[in-house]
Order: structure tokens, then C-alpha cells, then sequence
């Protein structure tokens, strides 16, 4: 499929966008920033780039879908509904309170959001049963599931894979947020998943591996799709955690933060590249 | 001490402790250099780390295996049931944020059947300490009983001198002849201020910790619904399969009745947010216990409620 180039300078102006609303949402309570930051310019990519999914179609059938499995990534996809309209700014202050539903994991009281997630390898599987009825339809529409690389650990991912190579379902597309880390440590040094490329492959996807970071290479490689006829479509999107605030980048102890409000100011300088926060925050919070 | 210092004690002193993690290290982030290979991160994957802690039972080892609570009950029932439950092996479960203390986490994490699928298992035994004082008084004993176990992991504090633990016997805080409360858990915190509350407005209060879910002490039940006006059971869980149902069900099976007030969970998940705000929005902080008890509100003032935090 042939596409027009798009203008990256405005996805990019977007994500800073959006990883200011995260940094935002990471004090009183706070919440899994550096996932979310990871995730952050996949999923402003595939909402501004690639998926008819907007605020006036949620109700289509034909329009795409996007399953967030890894979950606890939500305050970037909550960032992103924000700078696109699906969701009022001004309620990403509620971010914990029993006024709304804006808490660390997804759930449908949003609109736009899916399928409420959380529990790791649920919504590959769901996102499975969507992309079968498309197929059963004839419809043309996409279907994307973001992953952890870390939730890749859970078997039911690997199943999923197994039907969806039975099934042919070249129009379900398995994003990896590879940030190389999970909850308490970098995933190589627990449950190795390289070659990764290789392992999916193996179990017949169509794989392609990129920077996901780079908003060139997000759109060269979704604008392949379909990568290959009949099979199923794996992005490994190559990513740092903590992506945009130097002070957190790849830091096996800054998983969930709750951050003071001092540091959320300096942290939000920092994104702009002013300088680097000195973190006194407790580490290794455990949600 | 807390569970972290007791867990490593226990396992430095017998050989046969392997500990074991899905990859929640929250409760365990200093054993892996203190056990060298009896420490054991299987990643995230329940399901596995049960199968391989059945394993490792098989060959003499007594597993005490962690993970987040709706998790390791639900993503891993079958293994625990299948792998623990029919061949008995003991398998220490120890289950991270039960109950309310998923706080801001949703629904996907709120363990709230945990108690209700753990006790219908053959073999399987069940309990919930109050606060972390009672949680390191209890856990040797159950970790030295030949069963498997589950425990809802409570590293809270409260200011309360609990007793000796007895294998499947209730703690009586006190008896009272209007209200007894029976309850499990974090909630004791609260139940403690619900008791201060009813008594200042002149009842004959009891309060009864019940520390094990099962085997059950079905005489304190007995007594508590036999002795007092009310019986009241409180616990974060779902109405059904938890504590309401153990005392509906030891009531029958002994043919009596009771006036019985359950305050739980019905047919509903908890709204997230971080603790002190789901207990107020839930109706279970000690002020809201006393008076939904009482049928009126009373001029008492709710003690501040601690954010947990989950670290080290």
C-alpha cells in the first residue's frame, strides 16, 4: 500500500505533548511512567498515522481497533486520546479519583479504549477473536494488540501467535514495546527473549523489527501492511524505557513512580531538554 | 520482623525452603543474594512457577511461591488446584496485594474471590492475617504444616499486641453481647476503630480476628452468633464463597440461625483509587462500619488512613 509521507514534525510536537500529560499523571499516587513513556511514540504513531480510529467512529464496525495488552502503558494512551479529542484534557486530573475512571490500567468507562486489560497476555487472544470476525466478514478494517516485552514471558501470547498462523490473519498486527525491561529488571538478565525476530518468525509471522522512536520508520514499516499474505503481521518496536527524561532512561528502579510535585515541574523541564532532575523520590515502588 | 526477615530466617535455617517469584520482587528484593539458587524467578509466568514449584515439591522441597493475588488464584487456579491441591504437595502461596491493597490498580488485579476459589480446594489451607505482626506470628506455623497453603500477605501495621497463633483457631479481641464483628485481613485495622466507636455509643462490643479462613474455628463463630444480638461479617471480598458464606454455612451445619450483617462486596468490583479513597468510596472505613451498624451517624472522627507503599 502506497502512502504519502507524513509530517513527522507534527507527530513529534504531539508526543512531547503526550509525555507531558504522563509526566503529569506520575505524582499524587503516581503511575508506571516509564512504560508509558516507552509506548508513548508507538501509540501517538498508529493513532495520527496509521488506524481510522477517531471520536466520531468508535461506533463504526468497520473502523480499526487497537488492543493496549501490556496495560499499565495507559497514561500515554490516555496522553494521546487527550491531544486527538477523544478525551477532555482537563479530566487527566482525575487521574485516581473515585470521581472518574482514570486509574493504572485500561478500562472501557473511556471511550476509545477496548478492552480493559492489565493482567498480562489476556488481549492478544481477544484482539485474535476481533481480527476472526473481520476475516469471517470480509472487512478490510486492522487490527493492532500492543505488548510488553516482558508480558511476552506469559504463554498465552505464544498461543495466540500459534492460532493466528493457523487462521492466516494477515490483518492482525502484534506490536512489541521492546523496552528491554521489565517490572524489577532488564528482561535479558531474567527470561531471555532474544532472538526475537527469529522466535516469531519461527512460529510463521511476518516480522519486521524498527527504532520505536523514529516516527520514519513506524511509517515505513506500517505502510508495508500487510507484510506478507496470509500471515500474521509482528512489529518489534526497538525502545527505551523512560524515552524522554535522561534521569529514568533504562533505570531497572524507576518502574512505577510517584513523583513530588518538585520533580514533576523538574521533570517537565527536563523533557525539553533544560537540564537533569535530581530524583529524592522513594525507588522501587511496587504497584 | 517483617516477612522479608522471617522468609529468610526460614529458608537459611531448612533446606528444603526454595523461594519462588513470578516476578514480584516486592516482598522479596533482598533473598536472592542471601539464597543463592533456592531463589528462583520464573518471570511472569504463574502458571509455570506453580507447576515447577509442584516439581520441586515432588522432590522434597517446600516451595513458598509468590506472585500478585489475582494472579497467582486466578491466571494459575488450575495448577494449584491440579499440581498442589490433588497430590496435597506443600506449596507456601503468598499472594501480593489481596483484597483492597490493589488499591489504584482496576479490576484485572482486585483479588476479591481469592478466599472463596483457595478454600474449595481439597487439601488447601487458607488464611489472613491481620497486620504484619500477626502475619509473621502465623506464617511459621502454616509454612511447617504438610498442606498447601495460601495467605493473603498483610504487611500493615496497627498498634495492636496480637497472641499466640493456634493452627485453625480464631484471635477473640473481646466478646460483646450487642455486635460481635468477625473479620480477616487488613479491615481489622479498621474493625478496631469501628469497636472503639460502638462502644462510645454504650454497646457490648466483640471483635474477633479470624487468622484462618481453613480450617475454620467454627466454635468462635458459634459463640460470637450465639452470644451477641448481631453478627457482622466484614471483609474485603466478594459476598460470595468468603466469610459470610463460612458462617452461613457453619450455622447450618450445626442447625442454628443468627442475625447476621455482611459488609462485602456484592456482585460488584471496588472502584480504584489509592486506599484511604476506596474505603471511604466503599462505605468500609471504621466510622462508616460503626454506623451503618448503628443506623445513625455519630459525631466520632475517622483516624487518618496510611497509603501503602509496596517498597523497600
Amino acid at each position: 500500500m502506497q502512502r504519502v509521507a507524513i509530517p513527522t514534525n507534527h507527530l513529534e510536537t504531539t508526543a512531547l505533548k503526550v509525555r507531558e500529560h504522563i509526566i503529569k499523571m506520575s505524582t499524587d499516587g503516581g503511575c508506571f511512567v516509564g512504560a508509558s513513556l516507552s509506548a508513548a511514540d508507538l501509540i501517538v504513531y498508529l493513532y495520527s498515522g496509521f488506524l481510522n480510529i477517531n471520536k466520531d467512529n468508535l461506533d463504526d464496525p468497520g473502523r480499526d481497533y487497537l488492543f493496549l495488552s501490556k496495560g499499565h502503558d495507559v497514561p500515554a494512551l490516555y496522553g494521546t486520546f487527550a491531544e486527538l479529542g477523544l478525551l477532555e484534557k482537563d479530566r487527566l486530573k482525575n487521574h485516581l479519583s473515585t470521581s472518574d475512571h482514570i486509574y493504572w490500567h485500561p478500562n472501557t468507562h473511556i471511550p476509545g479504549i477496548e478492552f480493559h486489560s492489565g493482567s498480562l497476555g489476556h488481549l492478544p487472544s481477544v484482539a485474535l477473536g476481533v481480527a476472526m470476525d473481520i476475516k469471517i466478514k470480509g472487512g478490510t478494517n486492522k487490527v493492532v494488540c500492543i505488548m510488553g516485552d516482558g508480558e511476552l514471558n506469559e504463554g498465552t501470547c505464544w498461543e495466540a501467535v500459534l492460532v493466528a498462523n493457523a487462521y492466516k490473519l494477515d490483518n492482525l498486527i502484534f506490536v512489541i514495546d521492546r523496552n528491554h525491561f521489565q517490572a524489577n529488571m532488564a528482561t535479558e538478565d531474567l527470561i531471555p527473549l532474544e532472538p526475537l525476530h527469529d522466535k516469531f518468525s519461527a512460529f510463521g509471522a511476518a516480522v519486521k523489527r524498527i527504532d520505536g522512536h523514529s516516527f520514519a520508520a513506524l511509517h515505513e514499516a506500517f505502510s508495508a501492511y500487510p507484510f506478507q499474505s496470509g500471515k500474521l503481521n509482528v512489529v518489534i518496536a526497538d525502545t527505551v524505557r523512560g524515552k524522554g527524561l535522561p534521569s529514568i532512561e533504562r533505570r531497572a528502579d524507576r518502574w512505577f513512580c510517584n513523583f513530588n510535585a518538585a520533580e514533576v515541574e523538574d521533570l517537565l523541564k527536563e523533557l525539553h531538554g533544560e537540564h537533569l532532575t535530581q530524583l529524592t523520590s522513594e525507588t522501587l515502588v511496587v504497584r | 520482623m517483617s516477612y522479608e526477615e522471617l522468609l529468610t530466617q526460614v529458608a537459611l535455617s531448612n533446606e528444603r525452603y526454595i523461594v519462588m517469584t513470578a516476578e514480584n520482587r516486592a516482598l522479596v528484593r533482598n533473598i536472592p543474594s542471601k539464597l543463592g539458587n533456592r531463589f528462583i524467578d520464573t518471570g511472569i509466568t504463574e502458571q509455570t512457577m506453580i507447576g515447577a514449584a509442584a516439581g520441586l515439591a515432588l522432590r522434597g522441597r517446600i516451595p513458598v511461591v509468590h506472585a500478585l493475588a489475582s494472579f497467582l488464584t486466578m491466571r494459575a487456579f488450575e495448577f494449584v488446584r491440579t499440581d498442589a491441591g490433588i497430590p496435597n504437595l506443600p506449596l507456601k502461596l503468598s499472594s501480593f496485594i489481596p483484597g483492597f491493597l490493589s488499591d489504584g490498580n482496576g479490576p484485572t488485579h482486585q483479588a476479591v474471590e481469592d478466599m472463596s476459589l483457595m478454600r474449595g480446594i481439597p487439601n488447601m489451607t487458607v488464611f489472613a492475617p491481620a497486620d504484619e505482626q500477626d502475619l509473621v506470628t502465623m506464617l511459621p506455623q502454616i509454612w511447617a504444616y504438610p498442606n498447601p497453603s495460601y495467605v493473603r500477605i498483610n504487611t500493615r501495621k496497627t498498634e495492636y499486641q496480637h497472641s499466640h497463633f493456634e493452627f485453625g483457631k480464631a484471635e477473640v479481641i473481646s466478646k460483646g453481647e450487642d455486635v460481635t464483628i468477625l473479620t480477616y485481613g487488613l479491615l481489622f485495622e479498621q474493625a478496631l476503630i469501628a469497636v472503639d466507636i460502638l462502644k462510645n455509643e454504650g454497646l457490648s462490643v466483640g471483635l474477633i480476628n479470624m487468622r484462618s479462613l481453613k480450617p475454620v474455628d467454627e466454635q468462635a463463630i458459634l459463640q460470637a452468633t450465639q452470644g451477641s444480638n448481631l453478627t457482622v461479617t466484614l471483609e474485603d471480598h466478594f459476598l460470595t464463597g468468603g466469610l459470610y458464606s463460612i458462617v452461613a454455612e457453619v450455622l447450618l451445619k450445626n442447625g442454628v440461625t443468627a442475625k447476621v450483617l455482611p459488609f462485602a462486596l456484592n456482585e460488584k468490583w471496588f472502584k480504584p483509587a489509592l486506599l484511604p479513597n476506596v474505603l471511604e468510596h466503599e462505605g468500609f472505613t471504621g466510622k462508616q462500619i460503626a454506623e451503618k451498624i448503628l443506623g445513625y451517624t455519630t459525631k466520632s472522627v475517622q483516624p487518618e488512613i496510611s497509603i501503602p507503599q509496596f517498597s523497600e
